[in-house]
């Protein structure tokens, strides 16, 4: 411990004095692995969640041989994975075809930094917050060209082609359902557009921003490549898309990390921006002291349960609607989500100006102060 | 200290992937080191607390533009060896431009040197207060002060959007399309006929 701390005072050039700047970095780091670790095993989980919900939505058992239920499916599938051979093609541009997993990872986890997961605990509580979550997203896209190209194989190139397409045009209907966002909440602080829905279930922004809920949602589906929005993997036209040449270790660090942390994350998204994030439902209606108080206060509880709700939502799609075509991906993007949003913006701008909605008082209060 | 150090870290990385735009021989190795050197000067306008300014050139340059411009250089097959056939008959011109860049830049820094107190002003971002926010100062100035000039821009890009599509945009003869209302509004009418079959003896 003593040689850690003096190792990080001599590296990063601190006074030797402030150990506490010490201890600090030290916490900050250890949130970080707490985090990363978690959303590490809830993609495990997801794995298993996403084989059992469909299998049963299929009639079908899913995953039951390792352990009970199951219970030990996605360890199974990571170890075997993990001791795989990872096979580069010939002609592959070696450099970039191993460096586009790590290019769809990063975005995918360092995303994680400025989540608000209950009233008091975030790593980085910084005020550009939704920015930096969108910039990152839109980052992830990289792995996906990367792999498609360096691979030197058509099918995976235009897997490729297909996903940079189509996450441009999904894009900017997500950003500008989020700007809905902004408009009431008044902060790109993930943690302060929660607190701005204070006030119970009617005061969440999913009924005042029905259409932009709706759309972000959809957004979201389209941006990690789900089903029914799966074209760039398309395994009955382009047999797996970007990720065809790709196995063992490669394989899970580009497609099946990603592509679920990036689930979990949209699904949290959705529910902080429009369901009111820890805000708990029942807010107001048990009084602070009762056996029940634990029910009406903010926690994270509520944040997994919401967070949970959108994820089997997006099972459930999945076992739900056959795929859609491509042209009709891009016809729902930009003909149908952007100026859906477009108005509802307008729409949204004409009410806060005439002060109708939850979100006129506290507006109220934030010109005044 | 602990600034300066990650100040020439990523200076020098911004530098280096710089040159490599221009020196790598692969057109897709070129735009990834041009995403690399977007993503490093973001870095520094962090390092300088223009977070804003920071995220939205990773948003707009790195999130968008970029991927777009990877989108053209993949699809189309380069011949790098024409592009290079010039080089040799333009390096003059080209020494021409970057050395006045040089001179120009080697001004800024000296006139800096000499300390003229507006431009020290600006060296030196004011240190902000707790609670105050980039993107919300931002924000205020250019939907207060700046609203006309702002709204102009936006006009100005739209109208080359609009241009950019109208010359472009031309209608290939014999050029076949679903036309997709015609395929929601199609009834169970238009497809299906239901004929009833005489059943047949059996011999």
């Amino acid at each position: 411990m003593e040689l850690i701390q003096q190792l990080l005072i001599s590296v990063l050039g601190f006074d030797a004095g402030s150990a506490a700047t010490t201890a600090n970095l030290l916490w900050i780091l250890l949130q970080i692995l707490l985090v990363t670790i978690s959303v590490i095993l809830c993609v495990a989980y997801t794995t298993l969640a996403e084989r059992k919900i469909i299998g049963w939505m299929q009639l079908r058992l899913g995953p039951n041989r390792v352990g009970p239920w199951g219970l030990l499916q996605p360890f199974a599938d990571v170890f075997k994975l993990l001791l795989k051979e990872v096979l580069v093609p010939a002609n592959a541009d070696k450099l970039l075809f191993l460096l586009a997993p790590i290019l769809s990872l990063a975005p995918a986890l360092a995303a994680w930094a400025v989540v608000s997961f209950n009233p008091t605990f975030t790593i980085a509580n910084i005020d550009a917050g939704l920015l930096y979550i969108l910039a990152l997203t839109s980052m992830g896209v990289y792995g996906v060209i990367l792999a498609g190209w360096a691979a030197n194989s058509k099918y995976a190139f235009l897997g490729a082609m297909r996903s940079a397409a189509q996450i441009v045009a999904y894009e900017i209907a997500m950003g500008f359902s989020l700007v809905g966002v902004l408009m009431v909440s008044g902060s790109l602080n993930l943690g302060k557009i929660v607190a701005s829905q204070q006030g119970g279930l009617f005061h969440w922004n999913w009924l005042w921003l029905f259409p932009l809920f709706i759309v972000y949602f959809i957004s979201g589906v389209a941006e990690t490549n789900r089903a029914p929005f799966d074209v760039a993997e398309g395994e009955s036209e382009i047999v797996a898309g970007f990720h065809v040449e790709y196995s063992g270790a490669t394989f899970a660090v580009l497609f099946a990390l990603p592509e679920y942390a990036n689930m979990i994350l949209i699904s949290l998204l959705t529910a902080t921006m429009f369901m009111g994030g820890w805000l708990s439902p029942f807010d107001g209606l048990f009084s602070a002291s009762g056996i029940f108080a634990w029910l009406a206060a903010p926690s994270f509880l509520w944040l997994g349960i919401k967070t949970s709700c959108f994820l089997f939502v997006f099972l459930w799609i999945r076992a739900t609607f056959p795929r859609y075509r491509y042209d009709q991906i891009m016809r729902l993007g930009w003909k149908v989500l952007i100026p859906v949003t477009l108005v509802w913006i307008a729409v949204e701008g004409v009410m806060v100006w005439l002060k109708v909605g939850p979100w006129a008082v506290a507006a109220a209060a934030a010109v005044a102060s | 200290m602990f600034t300066t150090v990650l100040f020439y870290l990523f200076a020098a990385v911004l530098v280096g992937a710089a040159v490599g735009v221009v020196v790598a021989r692969n057109p897709v190795h070129s735009a990834l080191f041009l995403v690399l050197a977007f993503f490093n000067s973001a870095a520094l306008w962090l390092l300088l607390q223009a977070e804003f300014l920071a995220i939205a050139l990773v948003l707009v340059y790195v999130g968008a533009v970029m991927v777009l411009f990877l989108f053209v250089v993949m699809m189309l097959d380069v011949n790098v060896a024409a592009l290079r056939e010039g080089f040799a008959r333009h390096a003059p011109l080209g020494l021409v431009v970057a050395g006045l860049m040089v001179v120009e830049m080697f001004q800024v820094l000296w006139v800096r040197r000499l300390g003229e107190p507006a431009l020290l002003a600006h060296a030196q971002p004011a240190a902000v207060e707790a609670g105050v926010s980039n993107t919300k100062a931002l924000g205020t100035l250019l939907y207060t002060q700046y609203a006309y000039p702002f709204q102009l821009a936006a006009v100005v890009l739209l109208i080359a959007i609009v241009a950019a599509i109208a010359l472009t945009m031309r209608k290939r003869p014999g050029l076949k399309l679903q036309d997709v209302s015609k395929q929601v509004a199609v009834t169970k009418a238009d497809r299906l006929r239901i004929i009833k079959v005489e059943a047949e003896k059996r011999p």
